[in-house]
């Protein structure tokens, strides 16, 4: 189809789990590819060699600034993608690279790791260790509205992805105590146990209808604040929650 | 819009004798899901179990009628139901999962399924979301204070808590009822609650809530196409007695006030965070 977007997967410090949780969509991913979007770039599934051009970059992982090639990497792809998404919270907010610090072999002096958006500006994050299936689909859905779509389709991707531009714009520190910092703290706590729900590692338990987070637990993937209904709620696209439903499933038919 | 949208509001109770016997008003949430879990249209639900504490719920998947009659009546408390929403669709292993919730529980809900940022393979497997209307909520400590200190009543013995005609109402088991003014619960209140714009959970498939309607009867809004073809369906099963909204007193008219006077004061306040408690800076606003 002529009309499809290109959408490359680049590979920094990452665990590939992203890419697994793409794949995940099964069938729905291979619709994507047949009828809204060409991977004009993949390592893991594809034989090109050097990052292409492309409309939208899903970039898993962090980048180690003692190694050079990643550095290199991590600007090309800024340089030849008009839309740059940090896949996953490793890309996003460095995730469980936060904890590295150098002095295994046989490179002893890796130990820097930063999320991409510390060396480069990120249009969209998709948090999550791992992200979802449903959300990478829906970001790739969105995205090929926006860049393909008519008027009407165009607003509603730019509302949806909004507030995952404004993740993006935020910073690129995630920790379980973003829910204290910015919910609690804030006085916009109400209980619901969302973030509880959302943490990978069982580190938010709700204690008396507030969230206790086990802070050695906590990974630092921002899957709890991300998930918080109190972090970002837009009304205008939550209230259209049948039709956007409907929409991603009627686009995802074979 | 303070209602949401729905396709249809009426008077309802369960004519399920059993299911009365311990519900809040009309017995709506648990009849729809002891109907739902029948049909199959739900392999389980998320609901508001007991405790070890009187009066402090605790966030159950029931997967049998029993588990549901177990967890009616309302609490008045804090209860983290969307702390549940991944692992029913893990260790529970459902498929088809039912889930009660107050209006931010809802929300919460709906964001899951738009972004779901660590809820994967959950925005596919919502069922049935039954929404209950919600002024505000107190923390647990708050209803120790509020029954134990200024209803003078030992928690222990409480067989209802309710809130209506600008009372709280406390029932005991051998049958005593204090009542204490609105006014007096207003410090007890959660802070959380006091961002909240939604009062009749607009966004759940089905709504239902005391207000409007009867002792003994709920308010019943049906909003989405899911749920209108669940109410249907329980209806043709016999599950649900019915009554037009516009026969019943007060009516969808307090309803209708009830929801603006909420969503007004808490509007202000969403407003009074951005200037009246900083300088220069504002307090952080979650809606965009």
């Amino acid at each position: 189809m002529a009309d499809k977007i290109t959408v490359g997967h680049v590979h920094m410090s990452g665990c590939t789990g992203c890419l697994v949780s793409f794949a995940d969509n099964y069938e729905g991913l291979l619709t994507i590819l047949d009828k809204y979007a060409d991977l004009v770039y993949c390592l893991t599934l594809a034989d090109v060699r050097h990052i292409p051009e492309m409309d939208v970059a899903l970039v898993e992982g962090s980048v180690c600034i003692q190694d050079h090639i990643a550095v290199e990497e991590i600007i090309e792809t800024r340089k030849n993608a008009k839309i740059v998404v940090a896949l996953g919270a490793c890309a996003c907010y460095g995730n469980i690279t936060r904890f590295a610090r150098g002095g295994q072999q046989n490179q002893p002096q890796h130990e820097s790791y930063l999320p991409i958006g510390d060396l480069i500006d990120v249009d969209v994050y998709i948090p999550g260790c791992a992200p979802t299936p449903q959300q990478i689909r829906n970001v790739c859905v969105m995205a090929y509205l926006l860049l393909k779509g008519n008027d009407e389709q165009k607003a509603l991707a730019g509302a949806y992805l909004t507030p995952l531009m404004n993740l993006a714009k935020a910073g690129t520190e995630a920790c379980g105590c973003d829910v204290m910092y910015n919910v609690i703290n804030q006085g916009l706590c109400m209980g619901c146990g969302s973030c509880a729900a959302a943490c990978p590692v069982r580190a938010i338990t709700m204690v008396y209808g507030k969230p206790q987070v086990e802070r050695d637990l906590c990974i630092k993937c921002g899957a709890c604040y991300a998930q918080c209904p109190r972090s970002f709620f837009s009304f205008d696209v939550v209230n259209q929650y049948e039709g956007i439903i409907d929409a991603i499933d009627a686009a995802l038919q074979p | 819009m303070v209602l949401g949208n729905y396709k249809q509001v009426i008077a309802a109770r369960s004519t399920d004798a059993e299911i009365l016997r311990g519900s809040q008003d009309g017995g709506i949430v648990t009849q729809l899901f002891a109907y739902a879990l029948d049909a199959g249209i739900i392999d389980g639900a998320i609901v508001a179990g007991p405790s070890d504490e009187p009066f402090k719920p605790e966030p159950m998947v029931a997967t049998t009628r029993e588990e549901l009659l177990a967890s009616r009546g309302t609490r008045y408390s804090i209860s983290p139901n969307m702390s549940l929403i991944k692992e029913v669709t893990r260790s529970y292993g459902l498929d088809k999962v039912g889930v009660v919730g107050t209006p931010c529980q809802i929300q919460a809900l709906r964001k899951g399924q738009l972004y779901p940022v660590g809820l994967r393979d959950v925005p596919d497997k919502i069922a049935l979301a039954i929404g209950i209307f919600c002024m505000e909520n107190f923390p647990y400590q708050s209803i120790i204070q509020l029954v134990e200190d200024h209803g003078a009543t030992a928690l222990e013995n409480v067989s209802k808590l309710d809130i209506g005609k600008g009372k709280f109402w406390i029932y005991t088991e051998r049958g005593a009822t204090v009542q204490i003014p609105l006014k007096v619960t207003h410090k007890y209140e959660q802070p959380g609650c006091h961002v909240c714009l939604d009062y009749v959970s607009n966004l759940a498939d089905i709504s239902t809530g005391s207000v409007g309607t009867p002792d003994g009867w709920s308010t019943v809004f049906v909003r989405s196409a899911n749920g209108d073809d669940i109410w249907a369906k329980a209806i043709a099963a016999g599950a649900f007695e019915t009554k037009p909204i516009d026969s019943v007193k007060p009516g969808i008219e307090l309803v209708t006030k009830l929801a603006t006077e909420k969503i007004t004061k808490n509007q202000q306040y969403i407003e009074d965070r951005k200037t009246k408690f900083t300088v220069g800076k504002e307090l952080r606003n979650p809606y965009i």
